[in-house]
């Protein structure tokens, strides 16, 4: 038989293209079969409650109520949470750090705009903290997985991993992290350290790093519960517990009272929620 | 050879410069740090020989295992003593001193860890 050159290339050609081809068509098809059953079983569950998530997860209801009762309530939950973390004060609204924090009705639910609000909402202190998302958007954006969801549902940061980028920031609709512009071990001019009283127990953070409420995890590990709930003691202001425990206190009180949570529209799944 | 009456004489002066460091150490035995040990405890988490090449490796594990996989907080010793998986809380508990224990091989290996940039060492004896 005879063969020149020409037809030599030719099959040499067509014989590579099938070689690199047919894997990757291989992979293309088994790919597209998966979305397809994926796509179904959307489609299946579409209009539907998505149903919440099975194992521990935990999850705090704010009673607005009794901070509006007890008017010194959040300031010392405040107290409790930063002097236990080692969250510094830079006194500085710009600089601020900020694990928890009470805000206006208006600034931490945008979603309920009208003009005929309740004269009572405008003056009441909203506690506001990390949401601790079923589906965290800062979690997606981080590009170093320096925050991420443990499975009992607390959205966590390693602070070792943080490179400063800031995308959480942008990403978290609830404004819940903060930035170490400045070093928080340092000193104001007055000479005043920016952490007033060091808890030993605890690290500082160090600047260039984002921080914020990690649900006391270092607490729960030791069967306690979080500082800002210890400090609203027996008044029922805060209530913490296992969100799909159905003889847990949180899940009590959620199913005798009407509550509301941050942003739903954004399809997050806060484990906050608010009684008005 | 050209020039020899100077090549040589800088080549031996060159030499003995290169050399310096070397000569001028010799019959002089360095120390290795004596990182002081804790009076109260004579056993450490691991084997002393596996804390001294790879401590650094360990305290990464227990990070990991701690933040992320919900890892146990506290650990046992071979000889059954309960210690915390933490450097703050667990090894600085023991090791309390940081000038006379991390820093006489940090100092002396010229490694700069960055762990008290967040981490808290223990307060000296008051």
């Amino acid at each position: 038989m005879k063969k020149d050159r020409r037809d030599f290339l030719k099959v040499a050609g067509l014989a590579a293209i099938a070689g690199i081809g047919a894997p990757s068509a291989f992979n293309m098809l088994l790919k597209g079969e998966a979305t397809a059953s994926e796509q179904s079983a959307a489609a299946a569950g579409q209009g539907e409650a998505v149903a919440a998530p099975t194992g521990k997860r935990w999850g705090m209801v704010i009673d607005v109520r009794k901070f509006v009762a007890n008017p010194n309530l959040p300031a010392k939950c405040v107290e409790a949470c930063h002097t236990i973390h080692n969250v510094p004060n830079f006194g500085n609204p710009k600089d601020e750090i900020k694990w928890i924090w009470p805000d206006k009705f208006e600034a931490v639910f945008p979603d309920e705009s009208h003009y005929k609000r309740h004269e009572a909402l405008h003056s009441m202190p909203i506690m506001t903290l990390c949401n601790h998302c079923d589906k965290p958007p800062c979690v997606r954006a981080c590009p170093t997985k320096a925050t991420y969801r443990m499975k009992d549902g607390v959205v966590a940061m390693d602070y070792h991993r943080c490179i400063g980028c800031r995308f959480c920031m942008a990403a978290c609709p609830y404004g819940a992290r903060s930035f170490n512009w400045r070093d928080p071990r340092g000193k104001d001019e007055n000479g005043n350290p920016f952490i007033k009283t060091v808890n030993p127990k605890f690290p500082t953070r160090m600047r260039g790093v984002v921080e914020k409420c990690n649900f006391c995890v270092e607490r729960l590990a030791l069967g306690q519960i979080p500082a800002c709930v210890e400090a609203t003691g027996t008044t029922g202001a805060m209530v913490f517990g296992d969100l799909n425990d159905p003889n847990s206190e949180v899940s009590k009180v959620l199913s005798a009272n009407f509550t509301i949570q941050r942003k739903p529209s954004l399809g997050t799944y806060p484990s906050l929620f608010y009684i008005i | 050879m050209y020039g020899k009456g100077r090549i040589i004489p800088a080549l031996l002066i060159f030499l003995g410069l290169m050399t310096f460091p070397l000569w001028y150490n010799a019959g002089f035995a360095h120390q290795a740090p004596k990182p002081e040990k804790p009076a109260e405890y004579k056993e450490c988490v691991r084997p002393t020989q596996e804390m001294r090449t790879s401590h650094m490796v360990m305290l990464n594990q227990w990070r990991d295992d701690i933040l992320r996989e919900d890892g146990a907080r506290k650990g046992v010793t071979a000889d059954g003593t309960e210690y915390v998986r933490s450097l703050q809380n667990g090894c600085m508990h023991c090791h309390a001193n940081k000038k006379k224990f991390c820093d006489t091989c940090h100092t002396y290996t010229a490694v700069k860890p960055y762990c008290w940039d967040c981490h808290l060492e223990p307060k000296e004896a008051m």
